[in-house]
């Protein structure tokens, strides 16, 4: 069939192919658009943190009235540091536990710049951790290089003051960014403000930072494990149980903590705080809440937009069919068959879907790159272009189809019967 | 007039009711995802204090100088150093440093376990700047801020919790190793965003439970509970970090005429530029003068993700109004043939035009309906989903009832404006013709 017939058909009705296109290269622009942002999203989501998730938890804890800048104060929260991880790898439920200010995906980044010279410009930054021989153990972290920290090694940290330990275990990321020739192992490195050098003993295979932000610098790898004992009235346990004893270990540990000191502060989650003992489950679905919530609107927006535009199709295609019901029947009646109609409407709706895709990929970049000044997104696939044309040329097909079906019934006596 | 046109539209309506059935879902599901993504937009971006935004200013100074971190950006937060000199100026009408602070609280009852609280370390003028409401009592004076008296301000819920609710000024409270006296109990505040805490701190976190002099709190040695930010570490103890660079105190400044803000920029360039003559800035005063908006801004506020799914909510509202444009052009030209007869009878164009107008504007409404159960509908699914912070925040009023209400009919007409043009030119003749 030639397409000149339709082509002249749809130079009368102008608005309504115009109309039509236009829905169908907006929608293209933001479904494709949508779809990448949630297939980013996801992709945050889905990366592994480099520890053992499923058996791990951590116990926020408070004392206070104890002054940790007097060398006294010091020794009593040292040792109720000691006595408390005692008691918790005592535990019948636990494996092994440490303590820290916190943890991959736990959120409050503390971070430092690292350089190979005690001065001069830094090569990377890095987010620390406090840890001791127990940490590795603990998060179920993989050694790829080097060794663990020794007990001996094992510093106070007071919160303040310049970070420079004798010995650092970096994430295999870090160790690479800072020496791409992969000679890492038994450097030294300089921290921020450091006179004195930190020798990398030991390179963990990967460890997230305690943020999920992920700039283009995949800064969210570079983690270092500095051998130091937090000695302040706030801190952070954490535990890792026997496999299926997590549970348990919920309500084991905070009453562990209680039973050396009642007057302690563990958060219970009322009021609006955030809970003192929280597994890592909770907090990898907090750390990612936003994402996650991002990702749900934009799958109900994309289905929305892609029910409103094939009614939409439909609705106004068989606007066509009524409008043209006497044309209909005087076709059929100089002898074209059912198929010859049914073809018409589809071929006729495939030229305009055509023209909407057109433009929709020009604006699908456009909206994108406005997307991507604004909110930092990176650059659309083409491949997600492509799923969002298929996807919208059968819709629309989809959608002129029982139009052009209800086109094919009409009988050729219509052409004489008045409208 | 209109009772007929609303007939005649209603009657038009029912005589094809997949059609219309349409474009009431188009335009529901297109303005409930708008105003679902809105509240949350809105709740983010609000002003919790509109009537005196306009006072407000945020001073930063610059005590880093060039650096890798910021550029040539002052940090958002203060030094201890600079913070103290500009309290002891006093240069503004009202002003306060402030730092987040979380002591812990010991009940007198042994049954009930510590819990931490939530705080702030302010000047007095704090209060009367951001005009707190209290309960019972008042903030405390000028004299406590000057001999680091021992006073606090509490919360309601902390009030109710110590007390249980009643008038509880003169009273004291133990917070880590010292009591305090209650001078005053606060009303229900928790402005949101939390504006006068975003140096250092989340902009939707916990309502502060207890505020102490800042004096006191940097005499008892209570650190902050958030940001810290160096260019320079410290030395250990206390003394070292308030004599350090690190940046870690907010700091505001009521400043009631533009001359006061002008007086104001003159004295911080002049303040900077003592410190740069005094050996300690090794650069050119750098300050920023940020008014409210303009803080909230440089704060980032509002996330980005909120930003883009309401971007994104807009358009799919465009095209459920294109959509509803040539949903409309069908029915109205379908019905060529009586406004034919019609206009042959003595109808005049905009006549015409009003019975259409009706029309969409009926579409309008019944969309606006389902728009505000699916809003509704929406909100609670983002209660589910938002981290609990925002969660709360988001909720439908009167207000926002009003707006989608608006929001449906304004944009059914607006779609409606090119099909309502051309049922108004139809030319009656043609139409008697052909019929």
């Amino acid at each position: 069939m030639s397409i000149h017939p339709i082509l002249s058909a749809l130079r009368r009705q102008k608005t309504g192919t115009t109309l039509i296109a236009l829905q169908i290269a907006l929608t293209l622009a933001i479904v494709c658009n949508a779809l990448f942002i949630i297939r980013t999203q996801f992709e945050q989501m889905g990366r592994p943190t480099g520890l053992d998730e499923r058996n791990l938890l951590m116990a926020a804890t408070t004392q206070s009235g104890i002054n940790s800048s007097t060398d006294a104060g010091k020794a009593t929260l040292d040792a109720s540091i000691k006595a408390d991880l005692t008691a918790l790898r005592q535990l019948p439920d636990v494996i092994d536990a440490y303590e820290t200010r916190s943890i991959p995906l736990s959120g409050g980044l503390w971070g430092l710049g690292i350089r190979m010279m005690p001065s001069g410009a830094y090569g990377s930054h890095t987010t620390y951790f406090d840890a001791d021989e127990h940490t590795l153990a603990t998060l179920g972290l993989r050694l790829v290089a080097g060794r663990n920290f020794r007990s001996d090694e094992i510093g106070e940290d007071d919160d303040f003051g310049v970070l420079q330990p004798a010995v650092i275990i970096v994430s295999k990321h870090l160790a690479d960014n800072l020496f791409p020739r992969g000679d890492a192992l038994g450097k030294p490195v300089y921290f921020t403000s450091a006179t004195k050098p930190s020798t990398i003993v030991g390179i963990v295979e990967r460890m997230q930072t305690s943020s999920t932000y992920s700039g283009t610098d995949n800064r969210t790898w570079d983690s270092t494990l500095v051998p130091m004992r937090l000695v302040t009235p706030s801190r952070h346990y954490v535990v890792r149980t026997r496999s299926g004893r997590l549970a348990a270990a919920m309500q084991s540990v905070p009453a562990a903590l209680y039973a050396q000191d009642p007057q302690r502060v563990i958060p219970d989650g009322s009021g609006g705080d955030e809970a003192g003992v929280r597994r890592f489950a909770q907090i990898r679905a907090e750390a990612y809440q936003g994402d996650r919530t991002l990702a749900m609107l934009m799958g109900i927006i994309s289905i929305i937009l892609l029910a409103v535009t094939g009614c939409g199709i439909a609705g106004l295609s068989s606007f066509w069919v009524g409008q043209r019901r006497r044309h209909i029947g005087v076709r059929r009646a100089l002898g074209a068959t059912r198929r010859d109609i049914v073809r018409y409407f589809l071929i006729e709706n495939a030229l305009i879907s055509v023209a909407g895709v057109i433009v929709g990929i020009l604006l699908t970049f456009e909206f994108n790159g406005w997307l991507m000044r604004q909110f930092e997104l990176t650059r659309l696939s083409p491949v997600y272009v492509l799923m969002g044309v298929v996807m919208l040329l059968l819709l629309s097909q989809g959608a002129a189809l029982a139009p052009a079906l209800r086109a094919a019934r009409i009988a050729p006596v219509e052409a004489i019967r008045s409208s | 007039m209109f009772k007929y046109y609303l007939q005649l539209g209603l009657r038009s309506l029912r005589r094809n009711p997949v059609l219309t059935a349409l474009m009431v879902l188009a335009i529901g599901f297109g303005v409930a995802s708008s105003m679902t993504t809105y509240t949350v937009f809105r709740a983010m971006s609000g002003d919790p204090i509109p009537w005196k935004s306009d006072k407000l200013f945020f001073p930063q100074v610059d005590a880093w100088g060039p650096n890798p971190r910021n550029g040539t950006e002052p940090a958002d937060a203060m030094t201890y150093i600079d913070a103290v000199s500009l309290t002891r100026d006093h240069r503004a009408h009202l002003q306060s440093a402030l730092y987040p602070i979380a002591p812990t609280v010991h009940s007198d009852d042994p049954t009930q376990k510590s819990r931490t609280a939530p705080g702030q370390a302010v000047d007095s003028e704090f209060f009367p700047m951001l005009d707190v409401p209290f309960l019972y009592g008042g903030g405390w004076t000028a004299a406590d801020d000057e001999q680091h008296a021992r006073v606090a301000v509490i919360s309601k819920s902390l009030n109710q919790r110590l007390f249980e609710g009643t008038n509880s000024v003169g009273q004291s409270i133990q917070l880590d190793s010292h009591s305090y006296r209650v001078s005053g109990v606060l009303d229900d505040w928790h402005p949101q965003p939390k504006f006068y805490d975003l140096a250092t701190t989340d902009a939707f976190g916990t309502a502060d439970q207890v505020f102490l002099p800042f004096t006191t709190a940097t005499d008892a040695q209570l650190a902050t509970r958030s940001g810290f930010l160096c260019i320079k570490l410290p030395g250990p103890g206390w003394a070292a970090t308030l004599n350090s660079s690190c940046v870690w105190i907010g700091y505001m400044v009521e400043l009631d005429t533009p001359s006061q803000v002008s007086t104001y920029r003159t004295y911080l360039e002049g303040y900077a530029r003592e410190q740069q003559a005094s050996g300690r800035f090794g650069w050119v005063p750098n300050n920023r003068l940020r008014d409210f908006s303009a803080w909230l801004d440089f704060e980032h506020v509002v996330p980005p993700q909120t930003k883009t799914s309401f971007v994104v909510a807009l358009c799919l509202l465009l095209v459920c109004m294109v959509n509803t444009v040539g949903l409309l052009l069908a029915k109205f030209l379908r019905r060529s043939g009586e406004i034919g007869v019609r206009r042959a009878l003595g109808a005049s164009r905009l006549a015409i035009a009003a019975q259409f107008g009706v029309e969409a504007g009926t579409i309008g409404m019944a969309g606006g309906v389902l728009g505000l159960m699916l809003t509704w509908l929406g909100v609670q699914v983002m209660h589910g989903s938002l981290p609990r912070q925002f969660a709360a925040l988001a909720h439908i009023d009167l207000l926002l009832l009003w707006q989608t209400l608006l929001l449906a009919v304004v944009a059914t007409v607006l779609a409606g404006l090119y099909p309502i043009w051309r049922a108004m030119y139809v030319r009656p003749a043609l139409q008697l013709k052909e019929d």
